[in-house]
């Protein structure tokens, strides 16, 4: 306990200098930055503001982004605890080299994403020519895009259910078995409820991340205006356009809606820590 | 010397330590016992400079310690836990303090691993130099963190709870083993525990501690013998309690006088201490107390006999100590008299 | 495992587990999308980049714009992983050793960059050292060059992978406690012996695993680095960059050639990284 934060009050030296240079770094290449942002945003007023977020284009663009995202993260919810519960319940051949390539979608870089799944998704593409015949075209259409967006919001539901699906204890299932539920209702009212605040957890990341998504995505959306243009690319545009104030007030749209995502992860993360123990605790 | 002198120690609003007062000679070997939270580790980290007080001085050999930090203060310090470097050797982690001396006065290697090997002999433990923490058991882990803090060559010695996570059977030993290698070095030691008989066999002296004040120092027949306050009565050696009243100097049990003197209280709801065997049986009639012997049960040279006395209204029921020269039987009516006691003022 | 327990286990394998043929939709479902979104993608890379021949894959490398874009993504992954290194390390001290007040929400804004589009993260520095920023005025007049030069990009690196060392480092060293260090310290040693000698041992795979993913994001960075790179063909471009130079351009064996190579990074990244988390759980048994 350093009272008031003096280093001389805890045994350990260093939490000046330390505490000091962390908080230097962190203003430097962080705080300030961001608060430039919102500063630029003030420049404009809140007619300005507004002109440029209800414009058709920018309209377009969040939609596409904010709406293809949550459609993605849905996806990603049900495919997420499909692959979890595969990974963990059942026993296949394969099975720990598919569980050990889940992170490669954290490392691959998103541009190498953007150029793989177009030329797999494109209509001469392994996926694209079948895909094709049965007359849908997935690379640059709004499917394109919802298609790359499932890719990188996947392993963060995987790995945000799978731990606590391996900690569930086995003994929840059992007692539910032995009072005579069938498998059914074990999975739906006793599983799934343990798996709930993980399981947001997981969509409120895929979700906070495909929203912000530019590397893999811009390759396969074919960027047609109010079509297939994602926020953003058009921050990107207006940038290149010299349009700062326009930019900036898409990007402060996006900032704010990413911080309101993380701060329902972090209330979902403490619910989860008070609740799962809790429910844990009655039944050992 | 130590001398530590109104140390007041605050974690938020609530006192860890209140007003304490401290001196320990040169050679003495000190405990400081005291029930858990009572502030034993909080003083023991304040003296090594892990903790800085709120008010109040330290002082070592005279010099103000709280003008130095811990790693300039050469004071000895076991973890209770023991906090060996586990990535070390136990070697190594002996050596430690030397090698991180200043370049100007650090011994060569030779000296280093001959004064390592010296205090590893010590510590009776040179067979497992080459060794990590992890694969030593609980009482080896013990004595290592012993010998690390020893190799400094440190003015004082503290110990928190060296025993304390240790079984009974190892700790009998070591308790024995600290004392005379205390003996052996003679380095001014403290060390913390919460096992009365622990600091009654090992300590000259006996500092008992309770929510963060300081209730009585002295040797450990003092201490035991001579308890300054009813908590220090019922904390060290098991106690007879019974509540009494104390009317004009004369004492009562249930509203029954028990003809004994008042201890130095005048008057209100008192308590009575008594050791088990301080209480001498005679015939009915003859003492303070009357009471039926419910139960016996014969160990060795005594009896212990499970008495209900009969004062006032309902029973209560104690245990005490009696030589076995007179048997007594389930049934009995016996008179008890304390040998030895002493009445505290207030009922807590 | 001895017989008894194989018998309870297995009878609780039955209690616990579906019909067959639940099984086996299911186990088809996760290996069909994990073989369309992982493993396709990672194959369609390299057979795209060989499509050619491999003469055709190492020209394409060792053509001089893909050398500098190589050399480029090497010196600002230094850059930002040297500094991000030493600044982790010094927060996850301040923050894990000691106590004080607004510890979390110190911690989440570290985390902040986790959560913001790279594209904004490279927008704001845009917005600082841009022609029309804030300080852009003053930057063209003294002719210093931030923005479409290494050090914006290697700026807007460091912002994007911020988190990752100290991240990796804080549980690990809360975990730890401060009992080792407090010991080197009342056996005399110094600040920095004590965090040399025994913390730095104590977290030294944790060190390398927040080094390994802060590196794969910082060669891998695409939508930052392409704000503030200004595209110069031979100059700012790192290799994400350039895949996207060329992949426009139709030269897609050269563009998947270079993206091979992000792609075999991300691969050593994935090997290293297993191996370092069995060591980090080793590291974790009772070593007290
Ligand atoms: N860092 C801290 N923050 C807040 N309170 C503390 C802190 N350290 C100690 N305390 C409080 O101070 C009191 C004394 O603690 P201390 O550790 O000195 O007790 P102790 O006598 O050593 O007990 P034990 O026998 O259990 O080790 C306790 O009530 C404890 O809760
Ligand atoms: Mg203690």
């Amino acid at each position: 306990m350093s009272n008031g934060g003096a280093g001389r009050h805890s045994s350990l030296p260093g939490f000046g200098l330390t505490m000091g240079l962390t908080l230097t770094w962190l203003s430097v290449i962080i705080l300030i930055p961001l608060a430039g942002l919102f500063l630029k945003s003030f420049e404009l007023s809140l007619d300005q503001f507004w002109g440029i977020l209800t414009s058709r284009r920018t309209l377009s663009a969040l939609k596409i982004s904010f709406g293809l995202a949550f459609a993605a993260a849905i996806v990603n919810l049900v495919m997420g605890m499909i692959i979890v519960w595969a990974l963990v319940r059942y026993r296949f051949p394969g099975r720990r080299l598919f569980d050990a390539i889940v992170d490669i979608l954290f490392a691959l870089p998103t541009a190498v994403a953007g150029v793989a799944l177009t030329s797999l998704f494109a209509q001469k593409g392994w996926l694209g020519a079948p895909l094709a015949e049965l007359g849908i075209k997935v690379a640059f259409t709004p499917l394109g895009i919802f298609v790359a967006m499932i890719f990188i919001g996947i392993p963060f539901v995987v790995r945000t259910v799978q731990p606590v699906l391996i900690d569930l204890d086995a003994e929840i299932e059992e007692a539910a078995a032995s009072l005579g539920a069938n498998r059914w209702h074990t999975v739906s009212k006793v599983i799934l409820p343990s798996l709930v605040p993980a399981l947001l957890t997981g969509f409120a990341l895929a979700f906070a991340r495909a929203v912000g998504e530019y590397g893999s995505v811009i390759f396969i959306a074919g960027n047609l205006p109010n079509v297939s243009e994602i926020a953003p690319l058009l921050i990107v545009i207006r940038l290149s356009e010299f349009r700062y104030a326009d930019a900036t007030a898409i990007a402060v749209v996006m900032l704010v809606a990413s911080f309101l995502i993380i701060f329902a992860v972090n209330r979902l993360q403490r619910w989860a820590q008070t609740r799962i123990p809790a429910h844990w605790r009655l039944i050992k | 010397m130590i001398e530590v002198k109104n140390i007041v120690k605050k974690f938020g609003a609530f006192a860890a330590l209140d007003h304490v007062d401290l001196k320990v000679a040169n050679g003495e070997l000190v405990a400081l016992l005291g029930p858990s939270g009572s502030g034993k580790t909080t003083l023991l980290r304040i003296i090594a400079g892990l903790d800085w007080p709120d008010a109040g001085e330290v002082s070592i050999d005279g010099e103000n310690a709280l003008a130095h930090g811990a790693s300039e203060r050469h004071v000895g310090f076991v973890f209770q836990h023991y906090a060996l470097f586990r990535h070390m050797t136990v070697f190594e982690n002996v050596a430690f303090g030397l090698r991180v001396q200043p370049r100007a006065v650090r011994k060569d290697e030779a000296a280093i691993r001959a004064r390592v090997k010296e205090l590893l002999d010590l510590v009776q433990l040179d067979w497992l130099s080459s060794r990590y923490p992890s694969q030593l058991s609980g009482g080896q882990r013990q004595r290592i963190a012993l010998a690390r803090a020893l190799a400094i060559e440190p003015r004082i010695l503290l110990l928190d709870e060296p025993f304390g996570a240790l079984d009974a059977k190892v700790r009998k030993e070591l308790r024995q083993w600290l004392r005379s290698l205390h003996h052996e070095i003679n380095v001014t030691s403290i060390f913390v525990t919460h096992d009365q008989e622990e600091a009654l066999e090992v300590a000259n002296r006996v500092v008992v501690m309770d929510k963060g004040r300081i209730v009585q120092i002295g040797t450990p027949g003092d201490v035991y013998d001579n308890p300054a306050t009813a908590f220090v009565h019922s904390f060290i050696g098991e106690s007879i309690v019974l509540p009494v009243e104390v009317r004009d100097g004369c004492v009562e049990l249930g509203g029954k006088p028990l003809n004994i003197s008042a201890d130095g209280v005048t008057s209100g709801a008192s308590k009575l201490f008594v050791r088990r065997h301080d209480m001498a049986v005679g015939p009915a009639g003859s003492g303070a107390f009357e009471g039926a012997v419910r139960h016996v049960r014969t160990f060795g040279p005594i009896q212990r006999a499970e008495v209900a006395l009969s004062a006032g209204e309902g029973t209560t029921v104690i245990e005490i100590d009696a030589p076995r020269d007179r048997e007594l039987q389930p049934g009995d009516i016996v008179s008890l008299h304390p040998r030895r006691y002493r009445i505290f003022a207030g009922q807590d | 495992m001895n017989q008894p327990q194989i018998l309870i286990t297995s009878a609780r394998e039955d209690l616990r587990t579906e019909p067959r043929i639940i099984r086996v939709v299911l186990i088809a479902m996760a290996v069909t999308f994990l073989t369309v979104f992982v493993v396709l993608p990672l194959v369609v890379v390299f057979a795209q980049a060989f499509s050619k021949g491999v003469f055709a894959y190492f020209s394409a490398l060792s053509d001089p714009e893909a050398l500098s874009a190589i050399k480029l993504t090497l010196m600002v992954a230094a850059i930002s992983v040297g500094l991000n290194l030493v600044f982790g390390v010094i927060a996850a001290w301040a923050i894990a050793k000691f106590d004080f007040r607004g510890k979390t929400f110190l911690i989440s804004l570290i985390d902040l960059p986790f959560s913001v589009s790279p594209v904004i993260s490279g927008l704001v520095f845009v917005l600082l050292f841009g022609a029309q920023g804030f300080w852009g005025p003053w930057l063209q007049a003294n002719d210093v060059h931030i923005l479409f030069a290494v050090p914006g990009i290697a700026l807007a690196t460091i912002f994007v992978t911020f988190p990752f060392v100290a991240r990796a480092l804080i549980p690990l060293m809360q975990e730890q406690g401060t009992q080792e260090e407090e010991a080197a310290i009342s056996l005399g040693a110094s600040g920095l012996q004590t965090f040399f000698r025994v913390t730095l041992p104590n977290i030294k795979w944790g060190v390398l695993y927040g080094v390994l993913l802060c590196n794969a994001r910082a060669m891998g960075e695409f939508g930052a680095v392409s704000v503030v790179s200004g595209h110069i063909r031979g100059e700012t471009n790192t290799m994400p960059l350039l895949v996207e130079i060329l992949y426009n351009e139709y030269q897609f064996v050269a563009a998947f050639a270079i993206a091979s190579l992000l792609a075999m990074l991300a691969l050593i990244t994935l090997v290293a990284k297993t191996i370092l988390e069995r060591h980090l759980d080793e590291g974790q048994l009772p070593g007290d």
